[in-house]
């Protein structure tokens, strides 16, 4: 029990502080960097959902997130929708084209279905790039507008920019808790186990990971949407695999097919890498063997090294209820060390 | 109930198995007897739609099963029980046995009474049930395999080398409990290199070698052969 008081107390503490963190610091740009850091993470949650839970491993999600950023620019400001209804559209259109590109690439497997999935993901870089007529290519889409109002709430200033892109996170985070603890969830996790053994108990492995996959894609789409109406500008290479790899090095760093790591790894890279700005390109050098040596040693992250000492924490404390014994407590730890 | 009619299974231009003839009925214990790379888990496999014939038939109840998805054979009535104790090593002995009636997963009470079965069958199980299922013992990985395949309520089980890397009491035991399965009315395809003990339980065998079946009968039959006894019971 009082685990979970523990849980849910740092879960309140950490919403808490995102609510008041506009009055903490009243540097917009920080502000600024926080947003932006919520919307990845979205995509990142989405990433997590298919390369963590399912065990695919999509390569094309900044495709996705472009997809999802352009449909918003281009129907808000080439066919001067509603905000709301292109907002909502943009997302149905990315997941419609996750279904189809789904539909194909789930045939392929493991390092397969990541190169297939690196393909489509420089396709759609290269479709947004080169269709001027409807992309307006490197010049990129100028004037989005920001959010329109909901009944008496605006959305222009940065603060409360903040604050939808926050709500729309919670939101997120609350759906894929549901569905990690659901026997959905379960369902993704077997698949990643084993899919021969998932299909001898009865699972339709197909339709489980096209679900998984649009709903990734959804996520991805969401992101791009939300970037598109916080930065008002969008240009050809938020489709790049650049992004895609950012996006996966947030989820290697914070954790893959963990709930939080999302969050640790974002919030983390994108302070650090703000903090060591003033090195520009040369923080490649810190972070490349950095995130090497991570994925040697900790291959689920921080989460994950975290849950495991915990882990191993909680069994040395049953042990030592079990055995008041202290010498043979030490001489245990001494083989299992040794 | 199930019978297998000139099935050959190709991996590429390899022959995995080739015209095997298999048929049980109902209430049996049928016993696939075979080395290791004989052909009797490609059989397993082939039943459970995960590879698909190359030629022949596969029949359930009178219905063809050949080229069914895997999860549409398992909800018609076949559940297979995979060799090496596969089981999802993180979820806890609860979840994988509730992932086990995936294909039931709308009704709560079912779930609940076989459930309740499977823990009466292993009561360890009930004991370690929150436990995850990588801390449990080899004998109980298999129990725990076994009482898996059982949460889809079959009416066929494929079994593959249940006995495998298990100490000798825990093998008497494993057999004991399939027995047990069978006399509460699920028939079962036995595949097993340990001779002794499947024939002692079962109804009739297949002797595999080589991707196709060389000999066949009942297990006292089998039990007399001189040739069996040579290479599977060592006498």
């Amino acid at each position: 029990m009082a685990a979970i008081f523990k849980q849910r107390n740092i879960i309140t503490g950490l919403v808490l502080l995102s609510l008041v963190f506009p009055f903490i610091t009243q540097n917009e740009y920080y502000l600024h960097i926080m947003t932006l850091s919520f919307i990845w993470m979205i995509g990142v949650y989405g990433l997590n959902l298919l390369a963590g839970y399912t065990g695919y491993l999509s390569l094309a999600h900044a495709g996705f997130f472009a997809i999802g950023a352009y449909s918003l620019g281009i129907l808000t400001v080439k066919a001067q929708l509603n905000f709301w209804l292109a907002f909502i559209l943009a997302c149905l259109i990315t997941s419609f084209l996750g279904f189809l590109i789904g539909l194909i690439a789930l045939r392929t497997k493991e390092h397969f279905f990541a190169i297939y999935t690196l393909c489509v993901g420089y396709i759609i870089y290269l479709v947004i790039d080169k269709w001027e007529s409807l992309t307006e290519g490197v010049r990129g889409l100028i004037g989005i507008p920001a959010p329109s109002n909901i009944g008496p709430i605006s959305f222009q200033t940065a603060l409360s920019q903040y604050y939808l892109v926050l709500v729309i996170l919670l939101l997120v985070i609350l759906i894929v808790y549901r569905i990690v603890h659901s026997l959905t969830g379960r369902t993704y996790i077997a698949i990643r186990n084993s899919e021969d053994l998932a299909q001898t108990i009865g699972i339709s492995t197909m339709k489980n990971k096209l679900t998984v996959f649009v709903l990734s894609t959804f996520f991805a789409g969401l992101a791009g949407a939300l970037y598109a109406s916080f930065v008002r500008f969008i240009g050809p290479d938020i489709g790049s695999t650049a992004i895609t790899f950012d996006l996966l090095t947030y989820l290697l760093v914070g954790g893959l097919g963990t709930l939080s790591g999302p969050i640790i790894g974002t919030i983390l890279i994108v302070w650090v890498s703000q903090q060591l700005q003033f090195l520009q390109d040369y923080r490649m050098l810190i972070f490349g063997p950095v995130l090497t040596l991570l994925i040697i040693f900790y291959p689920r992250g921080i989460v994950g090294a975290f849950t495991g000492w915990k882990h191993k924490y909680e069994d040395k404390r049953s042990k030592n209820k079990d055995i008041p014994n202290d010498s043979l407590v030490k001489s245990k730890k001494q083989v299992k060390e040794g | 109930m199930l019978k297998l009619n000139g099935v050959s299974v190709k991996y590429g231009s390899y022959t995995a198995i080739q015209k095997v003839n298999i048929e049980v009925n109902e209430g049996e214990i049928v016993v696939l007897l075979g080395s290791n790379g004989a052909g009797k888990s490609t059989t397993f496999r082939t039943i459970s739609g995960l590879n698909k014939p190359f030629e022949g038939e596969i029949h359930f109840e009178k219905t063809s099963i050949k080229g069914r998805s895997p999860d549409r054979i398992v909800q018609s009535g076949i559940v297979q029980c995979a060799e090496g104790r596969k089981l999802f090593s993180e979820m806890t002995v609860h979840e994988n046995l509730r992932m086990g009636a995936y294909v039931h997963r709308r009704k709560k009470d079912e779930i609940k009474q076989s459930l309740a079965t499977v823990y009466d069958l292993f009561p360890i199980l009930k004991d370690k049930r929150n436990n995850s299922a990588g801390s449990l013992s080899g004998g109980q990985q298999q129990m725990l395999a076994i009482g898996r395949a059982l949460m889809s309520k079959p009416r066929l089980m494929l079994l593959d080398e249940p006995s495998v890397g298990l100490a000798p009491l825990i093998v008497e035991q494993m057999f004991d409990v399939i027995q047990q399965i069978n006399k509460d009315g699920t028939t079962i395809l036995l595949a097993e290199q340990n001779a002794n003990a499947a024939l002692r339980i079962a109804t009739k065998g297949y002797v595999f070698e080589n991707g196709s079946i060389v000999l066949e009968g009942t297990s006292d039959e089998l039990f007399a052969n001189d040739e069996v006894r040579k290479a599977y019971i060592g006498a």
